[in-house]
């Protein structure tokens, strides 16, 4: 029994980037953008959302999927904004997936949608290597998790397309350092957009809805997506399926 | 730890390229892990022997090449190897260097396969 070498040069998560890539297609061509949240667990991406949803339902179709290790709650505090949103329970997984997401919306037709948005799971590591195909890696990082975040996880940050520090209205109670947090993120990710907000106040919303609304119609004029660009490159480029 | 979820997918990866080549045991899988890809080399092989049992991939060696994060300054026109991974600034000018070169990696390079012909007859 001789061993022998075999080349294979392909990323680990080969299918995950595959099914990735085939959703992101999917959504492109169905006009459908889709922001992906990603955050520390209690950083407000719940609240966030379902005042986006709130805000947004009046001009576009927007639709929201969730995932949590356990529990629906989220979902049904999403949907009090009157927009569909769907639980992905991941059985303690601690990231989402691109089959989940795929899975999770396979009852929606995409044409009736101008937004999806996912809410990933509470976690600043797990989430940055699944591609979710989504259009926009959205960081929020709440004035209560302190100033150096975002130089304790550089990892996922770099993957990110904006960040929004969240519950602004908390900062002096807190004693939230805002140029040193903004000086951190800077050193971790040089040149990222930066959004401050409070969903439970409105400071900064408006900036975030116009930010987001901005997003859609770069993609509607057909610019190329940011978060593609982020992610990873395979070793091996693979033919489309 | 979501490196569960990558030593899956890596088994899965490596015994179906192993599969198509008629191999039927792999004994040593070659990586290469970006130290930006967040991934413990610890944690993954740890996860990869638990998840390897019962695959061709079961008792196989993690062979792991740790690629540097790699930044270009747009200032210098210069590629430098960060010394640290959430310090994203040139140590010539001081410039803010967002350009990744590399240090992202999460890929199966190769594999050491068998071919056990009186197992396959």
């Amino acid at each position: 029994m001789k061993p022998r070498v075999l080349e294979v040069r392909t990323r680990i998560l080969k299918k995950n980037d595959e099914l990735a890539r085939d959703m992101r297609a999917a959504f492109a061509s169905r006009g459908v953008f889709v922001p992906n949240l990603v955050s520390s667990p209690g950083s407000g991406k719940t609240e966030l959302l379902t005042r986006t949803l709130d805000h947004l339902k009046t001009a576009y179709r927007v639709a929201a999927v969730v995932g949590d290790l356990a529990t629906e709650n989220d979902a049904n505090r999403l949907a009090t904004s009157g927009a569909p949103a769907i639980q992905i329970q991941t059985d303690n997984i601690c990231h989402l997936e691109a089959d989940m997401v795929q899975r999770a919306i396979g009852g929606w037709d995409l044409d009736t949608l101008d937004l999806l948005f996912i809410e990933n799971v509470g976690n600043l590591v797990c989430p940055t290597t699944w591609d979710l195909g989504e259009d926009l890696r959205v960081l929020l990082m709440a004035v209560t998790e302190g100033e150096d975040k975002p130089l304790k996880y550089p990892t996922l940050i770099n993957t990110a397309d904006v960040v929004v520090i969240s519950k602004i209205d908390l900062a002096e109670a807190v004693g939230f350092d805002r140029e040193l947090a903004h000086k951190n993120i800077q050193t971790v990710r040089p040149g990222i957009e930066v959004i401050e907000t409070s969903a439970k106040t409105g400071l900064g919303m408006q900036r975030w809805f116009d930010y987001l609304i901005q997003q859609v119609a770069r993609k509607r004029d057909g610019e190329e997506s940011s978060a593609a660009k982020n992610l990873p490159q395979a070793t091996e480029q693979h033919a489309p399926l | 730890m979501h490196e569960l979820s990558i030593a899956t997918s890596l088994i899965e990866v490596a015994c179906e390229s192993a599969e198509l080549d008629g191999a039927n045991k792999v004994t040593k899988l070659s990586l290469r892990i970006g130290d930006l890809s967040g991934v413990v080399a610890d944690a993954l092989h740890f996860s990869f022997s638990l998840a390897a049992e019962g695959t061709l991939c079961e008792g196989a060696e993690l062979d792991i090449e740790h690629v540097p994060v790699v930044a270009h300054c747009p200032r210098c026109d210069e590629s430098f190897t960060l010394r640290d991974v959430n310090r994203f600034i040139c140590p010539k000018c001081e410039s803010p260097t967002p350009r990744i070169l590399t240090g992202q990696e999460l890929d199966l390079i190769s594999l050491e396969v068998h071919v056990d012909e009186t197992a396959r007859a």
